[in-house]
């Protein structure tokens, strides 16, 4: 059931003309960076794992609004309920395809983005790693925010400003993964987020 | 209210007589219906009869268990097959990739077969969805009720959009359906070809 909610949700995914959008926006954002600070290398690689981590962040809520508002207007969300299916099931694997869909691509394109910012490549994987703990909490709190604003005129918008102010505790555990301890606290962090998201979205989509 | 413990075959065990008593439906600060009391047997079928607003909908979503009712209870009914005003079709997907989506989910995919050549959809398992009419995706629709395999069919304004032809297939599987000793609840404005139906007037 689960695999079978994830598989789908992942061909939606693939069969939508947004596919790129999130990896090609993180990669530009990177790009744009040295442009607006300039070419100061010491600079930028001090501000390097932020400027990779708030592209993250921004690339997680590119899609928002694709997420949860389409199956809410055009009754999936009824059948999947009339069939007696839990909306914490339907939540939980919308987060795991979304996380497949934007943070799979995003840590392939991080060498790219790595290279454009001026990281050494100790700092990259150490990056790599954190982000990989991290970006699932990111599309857990995308899907929440999906979920409260489907149905609402201006729903990204909105869902921007819910994400961001949560995402804060992934953000500074992510951008101090140098250290291990940081690197714990982004995992329990992210933990956290993962483990009530389903519940939170579901609140939200069982809206009558 | 455990609406799809599992889907059973529709001769194996008949289902329950879909029991409703003192119903109640609160939308926003307007009581819809209130102390509405019925009951469908297997075989059977309740027309739902009313204006616009008059809570036909309404009625047909808590049935579905997708609304919470202001007051009373509903048992029995068994399992639901559902189909509202939309569709649930995805634009880029195939029809054919869709009704075995949820014939997946339904557990139903031997059903399938027969329920798509029953509404007439085979031929259009290749086409994507956007690109069919809304007659056809009606068709695509009851087309998943029927492969569900549900005991309950609990369908809103089933004919809207349909041809004649079509809503003579329609028809033909409510027939068997309650032949089979399913139950339909359906909210109408007119006749839809069930049968010597029960009616229910709300508003």
């Amino acid at each position: 059931m689960f695999l079978t909610l994830v598989r789908r949700d992942l061909t939606l995914i693939a069969r939508s003309p947004a596919l790129w959008m999130p990896v090609m926006f993180f990669v530009l954002v990177a790009a744009l960076f040295p442009f607006a600070v300039g070419p100061d290398a010491r600079l930028l690689g001090r501000i390097a794992p932020g400027v990779v981590w708030v592209a993250a962040l921004l690339a997680a809520l590119l899609p928002v609004e694709t997420l949860v508002a389409p199956d809410l207007e055009d009754g999936t969300l009824d059948q999947l309920a009339s069939r007696g299916i839990a909306m914490e099931l339907v939540a939980a694997a919308r987060i795991v395809a979304h996380w497949l869909g934007f943070a799979l691509p995003l840590l392939a394109a991080l060498p790219v983005a790595a290279v454009l910012v001026g990281m050494d490549s100790a700092t990259g994987w150490r990056l790599a790693l954190a982000l990989l703990l991290g970006t699932p909490a990111l599309a857990a709190l995308a899907v929440v925010a999906a979920a409260l604003t489907a149905g609402l005129r201006g729903g990204g918008a909105l869902a921007g400003l819910i994400i961001l102010p949560l995402a804060l505790p992934i953000l500074i555990f992510g951008v101090a993964a140098a250290t291990p301890g940081a690197l714990k606290l982004l995992a329990a962090a992210s933990l956290v987020s993962v483990a009530i998201a389903p519940f939170a979205a579901a609140a939200a989509m069982r809206q009558d | 209210m455990t609406l799809r413990p599992h889907i059973a075959s529709l001769a194996a065990v008949p289902p329950e007589p879909l029991t409703v008593a003192d119903l109640a439906c609160r939308r926003g600060d307007r009581l819809l219906f209130q102390g509405l009391s019925f009951r469908v047997d297997p075989g059977a079928a309740l027309h739902l009869e009313g204006p616009n607003g008059s809570g036909k909908s309404s009625l047909l979503r808590i049935l579905a268990g997708l609304l919470a009712p202001a007051g009373g209870s509903i048992a029995g009914g068994g399992s639901r097959g559902f189909l509202g005003h939309d569709v649930a079709l995805k634009p880029r997907m195939k029809l054919g990739e869709e009704l075995a989506h949820w014939a997946r989910l339904d557990d139903g995919r031997q059903l399938l077969p027969a329920a798509m050549a029953a509404m007439n959809v085979a031929a259009l398992i290749d086409v994507p969805c956007k690109h069919l009419s809304s007659g056809q995706r009606r068709r695509a629709g009851l087309a998943r009720v029927l492969a569900s395999g549900a005991d309950l069919w609990l369908l809103d304004e089933p004919t809207a959009g349909l041809d004649t032809a079509s809503a003579a297939l329609l028809a033909s599987a409510m027939a068997a359906h309650r032949a089979g000793g399913g139950m339909i609840v359906a909210a109408v404005h007119g006749d839809i070809g069930l049968a010597a139906p029960q009616r229910l007037q709300l508003g």
